[in-house]
């Protein structure tokens, strides 16, 4: 591995000036148990082998990498292959990260996990872990996602999980952020808190990213089988942005290919209306560089330091900061970041089922839709990796009412 | 605890002593117990909060920690989620309340301690906000979020305008952290009672004393306790241990109680009248203990 890969974390969490660890007192001391019980883990090769064979059997790693023919005609454009993630078990890839972060926790004696949702998705992806590895578990949700993902409520509860409704803030995954971190501060003896994306205080933002690593390295072995090269793109949707950080991780050395994290476009590009922290550049207002649960790194917000509202149609895009990786990877240029619209993601989920047979999640379709904008300026000989990272039926009361 | 006041002391001698130190000197001569006012800024409104601060400060509280309401109060509990909400509302700013801190200065000599989050600090910039802060006659700061690991810019600029920064020290913190903090810590120590959030419990945790016993080991400033101390049974308990009891939720439930910012601050008055009686209850006791 080149530099660039190894240089963050620093030993603070840092990943150039963005990361760190910014939280209450008490939760300094878990952090840092937190962060030694994961090295001891990451040292030893039976966890790496049980985590593995759980990856392998339990979720069905590895997941395909697609050469998604009729888009590709379709479009015109470059050959696109798609990293199928959606194709794991509980439809997403969050599933990477629950299972490992599982491990580490009956590794370190606790015997209750909490977690955040969004979309869902990690929270059914945890709901799943505790029941297989006999935790209990407690999802933060907040009330609008649970109204608009209901079918993943349902899910997480049939699972053994109980979820609890958030109803403060914008009543989003920042709001369900803020309430899991109040359970754990409570309960921090207890109780291990899974953070669900690249976000948060060192040393999640570095745990997530490693759980979610395999993604780029299936898919780097992958293309080199298929093409026999690197890919010249990868393109995967950025909400916290673990599975762009999943994707991008492996490709890191690798100068030759660009990466593009794409946001939510929202409705509008006034603050409130997107939720892109990144994708100033193309117009979007609001993301400073800030502190927000956990971390520095861009944060929507309004020029008194408040943090603002956003707003996607995908539940797992609409969070105002932005994993401190991608900050970093954004300033140093190593990373494009733009984001697309509501309407744009939906008509590329469209476009997907149609073409493929593959229905998207509404979060992995704001990927797509930045392919399929772009496509026709791409030569015919580029490489694509689009990262898939989440199945759309969860999205089907989403979809109806933009048909 | 005259040995603590007396190493306290030597070692604010070397700065002109703040309002905060001078406070707590003074309590000690008295053998007083001190009481520490939490007032979200701006709940109702900034006008109100004013009424309900100089309120405390008469009917007998010590120091004043006035919170800047924030949008994603994580440390919190439901009262004070509610109290930053209205402030929220009506509009409150870092800036308003820095403004709320020279109204309260042009009428009362109260140790005022701006109580934040980090980011709306980050925003208005370290330098901007400490010069705003200090010129307004506040006199000490505490992030919430921040720990003396992410804190040396902000020691340097808090310091440079005489500002005191208050850590908070919590039931999880390791020795060696509570050697950090206290090494980073001006004014008072704030002593977290229990893991958890902010607000009212019926009783104290019977880990508290020697948590406190534990963080002497690493500081001779006065040790103050917070989070889920209201009742005046809790405060008498405290006399014996710490230098001084904080007040947040119970009083924001008060102020939500109100019907108006007069019937607010009078409330608010009050609670910490009772409050207060008890601290010097609380000493009293721990003096015959001692002796």
């Amino acid at each position: 591995m080149s530099a660039i890969a190894q240089m963050v974390p620093d030993a603070r969490g840092r990943y150039g000036r963005f990361g760190g660890r910014y939280v209450p007192e008490t939760l300094v001391a878990p952090l840092e148990d937190l962060e030694r019980a994961y090295a001891a883990a990451r040292a030893d090769s039976s966890f790496q082998a049980e985590l593995d064979s759980l990856l392998h059997h339990f979720a069905g790693r590895p997941t395909p990498l697609q050469f998604a023919e009729r888009l590709t005609a379709h479009l015109g454009g470059p050959r696109i292959y798609i990293k199928r993630e959606d194709l794991l078990h509980t439809g997403a890839h969050k599933i990477n990260n629950a299972l490992g972060q599982g491990l580490l926790v009956t590794r370190m004696g606790k015997k209750r996990i909490i977690a955040e949702t969004g979309a869902g998705q990690h929270g059914v992806a945890t709901a799943t872990v505790a029941a297989k590895l006999g935790l209990t578990c407690t999802v933060y949700m907040g009330t609008e996602d649970m109204e608009r993902q209901r079918l993943n409520v349902f899910r997480m509860r049939l699972l053994g999980a109980e979820v609890v409704g958030v109803d403060s803030g914008s009543r989003t995954l920042k709001d369900a952020i803020n309430e899991a971190m109040r359970d754990w501060v409570t309960n921090v003896e207890s109780s291990h808190y899974l953070l669900g994306s690249v976000l948060g205080a060192h040393p999640y933002p570095q745990i997530v990213r490693d759980f979610q690593k395999v993604i780029g390295e299936e898919a780097r072995k992958q293309i080199m089988r298929a093409e026999g090269r690197l890919p010249d793109r990868l393109i995967a949707c950025v909400g916290g942005g673990s599975n762009a950080i999943g994707l991008f991780h492996a490709f890191l050395p690798d100068a030759s290919v660009k990466m593009i994290g794409v946001e939510a476009g929202g409705r509008g590009t006034t603050l409130g209306e997107h939720a892109a922290r990144l994708a100033a550049s193309s117009g979007f207002t609001g993301a400073q560089p800030g502190v927000l649960q956990g971390t520095y790194t861009y944060v929507l917000q309004t020029s008194d330091g408040q943090i603002a509202t956003t707003h996607s149609v995908s539940a797992g895009l609409d969070y105002p900061g932005v994993g401190p990786e991608h900050a970093w990877l954004a300033d140093e240029g190593r990373a494009e970041y733009c984001a697309v619209s509501d309407s744009e993601a939906v008509e590329a989920a469209r476009t997907l089922a149609r073409l493929e047979g593959i229905i998207p999640a509404l979060e992995s379709a704001h990927a797509l839709a930045e392919l399929i904008r772009r496509a026709s300026r791409m030569k015919k000989d580029e490489l694509v990796i689009l990262n898939l990272s989440g199945r759309g039926d969860k999205d089907m009361d989403i979809f109806s009412r933009y048909v | 605890m005259s040995e603590n006041f007396a190493t306290s002391q030597s070692a604010v001698a070397v700065q002109p002593a703040g309002r905060i130190a001078r406070r707590f000197r003074a309590l000690a001569e008295a053998g007083e117990m001190g009481l520490v006012a939490y007032v979200t800024a701006g709940d109702p409104s900034l006008a109100a909060s004013e009424k309900i601060v100089l309120a405390a400060a008469n009917a007998g509280a010590d120091v004043i920690e006035l919170g800047v309401p924030f949008s994603d109060p994580v440390a919190d509990g439901p009262t004070i989620q509610r109290a930053s909400d209205r402030a929220l509302r009506g509009g409150t700013t870092l800036a308003g309340v820095i403004e709320l801190v020279r109204r309260i200065r042009t009428h009362s000599e109260v140790p005022l301690v701006l109580f934040s989050y980090f980011n709306p600090i980050l925003q208005m910039g370290l330098e901007k906000f400490a010069a705003a802060a200090a010129a307004a006659g506040a006199d000490g700061v505490l992030a919430t979020d921040l720990t003396p690991e992410e804190a040396m810019e902000y020691r340097a600029t808090m310091q440079a305008h005489e500002l005191d920064t208050i850590f908070l020290a919590a039931p999880t913190s390791t020795d060696a952290r509570l050697e950090r903090i206290g090494a980073a810590s001006s004014g008072f120590l704030y002593v977290i009672s229990r893991t958890g959030v902010t607000g009212e419990r019926e009783s104290l945790p019977a880990e508290l004393p020697a948590l406190i016993r534990r963080a002497r080991k690493f500081t001779t400033l006065p040790i103050a306790v917070g989070f889920g101390i209201s009742l005046p049974t809790q405060v008498t308990v405290l006399g014996g241990i710490a230098d001084a009891a904080v007040v947040g939720s119970a009083l924001m439930a008060a102020v939500e109680k109100a019907a108006s910012p007069d019937d607010a601050a009078a409330a608010v008055a009050e609670r910490i009248r009772v409050l207060k009686s008890a601290a010097r209850t609380g000493v009293s006791r721990r003096s015959s203990e001692a002796s």
